[in-house]
């Protein structure tokens, strides 16, 4: 009997149930099928290069520019192709009361199903897995900007995303948080403030090749020391200064995506946690919202030993002790010997684990919420062999892990593979 | 107390959705952030989506996905909003919401917008004030029988809405529904999951939709949804309706003002465009009609907490549909409710079908 | 709600017990921006300057868009070229409005709605104010004409407009 038989005449009487993620019915032409059996791979990648700041666009100028150059690469008509659009923005980014208003016409999405998460990149990237995976949609573009040199008072802003009775009256800004934090760190993972200097220098040096990174440079991790005092022992150059951009991300149902890309980029896992809000009762030494994010991926992914089987990794580095900090989390540093790694050189473009080759927050620019689907792009990049004069050779396997900056303690990590 | 109801623990839930409309209202940046641990989210997967008005039933459509993917089996849905803390007043901040260069510098007010909408509507298909206040008066008398209600009211008539002040024409005060603080929260599961966990009465999903309009709106001919239309439609083909107005028997539209049901009504393609008005002035509407919609007294009746109307809209579907409704309990036979929101600048429409 | 819920949990406290007696705290957030107004308006804004309205054609849909964009939504493609528009046009909708923006009651109301603009692709509209007006002579479909401030007084703002008001005879 035809579905829609069986629907009428059940009509008539009590239909006994319409299962969440079992129906019979063909959503938008595609089986509802559970997460092992549809791949979603990446097909578009779209990357405005990151400049400190772009007064020559609006933001929706930007955005689609981003979007543009997504779809061009993934051979699509955002009219005619794409089921859904997803971005991830903040009110208090965009200076808007309201920001999901603003965001259909440069995407392509005017008349279609689009939605804002107030998240990161990966979080987003999640949810456009999930549509896929639900049958709601067979091609999703994932969206994220930064237009922060639209914003006079970043500080001010980061600093009202704190608790208001508890840590707001307390004043200041708000990098305290990233000094207290750094401090704690250091010392229960035995590293020294030189260690995290020698990140910055191999992230800004790294971004000096990369045609989308703002703020290459070439440091020693003497100038880095040096630098002013921030919040001891956090100094000027421990923080990635800010950009503006925009990434678009294309995503397609496995069948669709290989009809599209001749090489797509498969999303094998994702995951993403929050820790507690709260300053007092949260992990300080622990990337712990990353360990919950990375093990959610890695189950997914079938990854059992993340430091053999990782090729390159984009980790975030916002402040340069998130990045030893962060890869710990991810079980991609043994806890005890980041220290000798650094000095070593693991995580170099030369190491056995290049870490952050496109030069990561530091030398790219701190693009708020774009910075996730940035590191997102940058390994697919990386995957399809197309990162140029940083191409990690061979790289099959790779991973992207985001945070969402102070005072959060929320991240997601996305493992990345190409072929079978 | 949703988990309450459902018989399960935080301990059983595998990822947490959170809504809520502008972050300014609470004065917090990244509010979705603060509040996580009040909704259960610390150390589980934890997202906040946000398309303004829309939210109230968006989030129930992200919890959605996150089961139907396969990804999860049991997700909690926390939608809150608390106006209050906003001051002088709630709608400054909606000061906000206007495009800086083309808007803003005209000093505009939310009521505006409504004003607008509400006077294409009228004039193009020739309706009566009266019949639209009479939605006010349906259901701020339905909320009566609404444990949460504001603004119940059992003696309103059609002329205390018509004699209230003025506040846009031809807006007036009984027209809209109040800024209101409160939280609402459902638990979505998997079929495997209700059937292990033996949990009684669950109400089915049939259907999602959600669709966005232009942010130039003033491009846009006001007097129909276009956006709902085709958020219906997606939601619609999910649940194999094509003939919404018989295969659906009791509605709960987006009500925020008196007119924005009859809309809806249209753009949930429950009637032909300008026929909501008709269909209310024949009863057809009420909660012993033919197509009983906003039982629960809707926004105008229960109030606006903007993203925790989820409990007033998805809420009252599965209250209904599995004959927990108490005294709004629709008194005939229903199988297959459908609901909307709306928000950002009159362009987004969420839609949820559910079946008992 | 629910039958299944007796009682809430917690204690129910009117608007009076609660201010003063409850801790609260008042902040004011440090939150400015600068928005680069973009290609697309910062012409549209010094043409105001100028006393013109100004659009973008898309030569694939042919729509005359205002205000103008750099693409168009409807083609995803970059619109092709300025187009000046005139500055009479017909009142789409309207309100008249009581209240300001903090909803505080004003005592001569403002009369606000969206002028579909002559030259351009119909239903292209602006919201503004309406001038020369009155609750009984307002009405949608009324044709209009936009009232400039004086050359000296402008500053590349849709306010250099003061509002439009009903075309005379012979006018437009």
């Amino acid at each position: 009997m035809d579905p829609s038989d069986e629907l009428d005449a059940a009509a008539a009487t009590r239909i006994t149930a319409i299962p969440v993620g079992r129906s019979p019915f063909i959503a938008n032409g595609l089986p509802q099928l559970g997460a092992q059996s549809l791949r979603v791979g990446i097909i578009g990648i779209g990357v405005v290069p990151f400049r400190p700041a772009t007064p020559e666009y609006s933001w929706k100028e930007i955005m689609y520019e981003g979007a543009s150059r997504a779809y061009a690469d993934a051979g699509v008509d955002p009219r005619e192709d794409v089921g859904s659009f997803i971005t991830c923005a903040e009110d208090y980014w965009e200076g808007f009361g309201i920001f999901d208003e603003f965001t259909p016409d440069q995407l392509g999405a005017v008349l279609r199903p689009a939605c804002t998460v107030t998240g990161d990149g990966i979080q987003g990237l999640a949810q456009g897995v999930m549509q896929i995976q639900a049958g709601l949609a067979e091609v999703v573009a994932v969206e994220a900007h930064s237009k922060v040199s639209d914003l006079l008072t970043y500080e001010g802003v980061v600093r009202h995303a704190m608790d208001p009775i508890w840590n707001k009256p307390l004043g200041g800004s708000p990098y305290y948080l990233a000094g207290l934090e750094m401090e704690a760190y250091l010392r229960a993972a035995k590293l020294s403030e030189r260690d995290c200097a020698a990140v910055v220098a191999k992230n800004r040096q790294n971004a000096m090749t990369n045609e989308r990174a703002a703020h290459g440079l070439k440091l020693d991790p003497e100038d880095v020391l040096a630098s002013p005092p921030i919040s001891t022992p956090l100094k000027e150059l421990d923080v990635a200064p800010l950009a503006d951009t925009a990434v678009v991300l294309v995503l397609a149902a496995e069948p669709r995506a290989r009809k599209l890309s001749s090489e797509p980029v498969w999303i094998r896992g994702i995951g993403w946690s929050s820790d507690s809000p709260w300053l007092e009762t949260r992990s300080w030494t622990n990337a712990k919202y990353a360990e919950d994010a990375a093990k959610m991926a890695y189950r997914l992914a079938k990854v059992r030993a993340p430091a053999k089987e990782i090729d390159v990794a984009e980790v975030d580095d916002k402040f340069s002790y998130k990045e030893p900090q962060h890869l710990e989390a991810l079980g991609l540093s043994r806890k005890g010997s980041t220290a000798k790694a650094i000095r070593e050189g693991t995580f170099g473009l030369g190491g056995t684990l290049p870490v952050n080759a496109s030069g990561g927050s530091l030398g790219c620019g701190n693009v708020i919420e774009a910075s996730g689907l940035h590191r997102v792009a940058e390994v697919a990049l990386q995957l399809r062999g197309h990162a140029g004069r940083n191409q990690v050779n061979g790289a099959r396997t790779g991973l992207a892990a985001s945070w969402r900056g102070l005072p959060t303690a929320t991240g997601a990590v996305a493992v990345l593979g190409v072929g079978k | 107390m949703a988990l309450d109801s459902a018989g399960l623990t935080i301990d059983d839930v595998d990822a947490v959705v959170f809504g809520s409309a502008p972050d300014a209202f609470d004065g917090i940046h990244m509010k979705g952030e603060n509040v996580l641990d009040g909704c259960g989210g610390v150390g589980k997967p934890y997202t906040r989506v946000y398309t303004g008005g829309g939210t109230g039933v968006f989030s129930p459509i992200a919890a959605y996905w996150h089961v139907a993917s396969g990804m999860f089996d049991c997700v909690l849905v926390v939608n809150e909003e608390k106006m209050s803390s906003c001051q002088p007043h709630a709608q400054s901040v909606f000061g906000y919401i206007w495009d800086p260069i083309l808007d803003r510098p005209l000093k505009p007010n939310l009521v505006w917008i409504f004003a607008m909408e509400m006077n294409r509507y009228m004039t193009v298909h020739g309706i009566r004030y009266e019949d639209i206040a009479a939605v006010a008066v349906k259901n701020k008398r339905n909320a009566v029988a609404h444990p949460c209600a504001q603004l119940a009211d059992a003696n309103i008539t059609v002329d205390d809405v018509k004699n209230s002040e003025m506040m846009a024409w031809p807006v007036r005060r009984l027209d809209i529904s109040p800024p209101s603080d409160g939280a609402s929260a459902l638990v979505i599961a998997s079929e495997d999951f209700v059937r292990k966990r033996k949990v009684e009465s669950p109400v089915w999903f049939g259907g999602v939709g959600w669709c966005i309009d232009t942010t130039m709106w003033t491009d846009r001919d006001l007097y129909f949804p276009e956006y709902l239309a085709r958020a219906s439609k997606m939601a619609y083909k999910q649940a194999r309706i094509d003939r919404p107005r018989e295969q659906i028997d009791f509605a709960e539209p987006y009500d925020p003002f008196d007119y924005k049901e009859l809309h809806h009504m249209e753009g949930l393609l429950l009637c032909g465009k300008g026929e909501a008005p008709v269909l209310t002035r024949q009863g057809v509407t009420q909660r012993d009609g033919d197509l009983p919609t906003c039982p629960s007294g809707g926004l105008l009746g229960v109030g606006n907490p903007i993203a925790a109307t989820m409990g007033i809209k998805v809420g009252e579907l599965y209250w209904q549909l599995s004959g927990q409704a108490g005294k709004r309990q629709i008194p005939h036979e229903i199988h297959t409710g459908v609901t909307n929101a709306w928000g950002d600048l009159m362009q987004f429409s969420s839609v949820v079908v559910m079946r008992a | 709600m629910s039958e299944k819920v007796e009682s809430w949990p917690g204690v129910e406290l009117s608007a009076k017990e609660f201010y003063g007696k409850v801790t609260s705290v008042k902040f004011r957030p440090e939150a400015k921006f600068s928005w680069s107004a973009g290609e697309a308006m910062s012409r549209f804004l010094a043409e105001l300057k100028n006393g013109r309205l100004i659009a973008r054609t898309c030569r694939k849909c042919a729509r005359v868009l205002f205000p103008p964009r750099m693409f168009c939504e409807e083609c995803f493609r970059p619109t092709d070229v300025w187009t000046y528009v005139k500055d009479t046009g017909t009142i789409e909708t309207y309100s008249i409005s009581y209240i300001d923006l903090d909803a505080k009651r004003i005592k001569d109301p403002v009369y606000v709605g969206v002028v579909s603009v002559d030259g351009a692709s119909p239903k292209m509209g602006l919201m503004h104010y309406f001038g020369g007006v009155t609750p009984e002579t307002i009405r949608i479909g009324m044709r209009v004409k936009a009232v400039w401030k004086p050359p000296a007084q402008r500053e590349g703002s849709v306010l250099d407009i003061v509002h439009w008001r009903p075309l005379k005879e012979g006018e437009g």
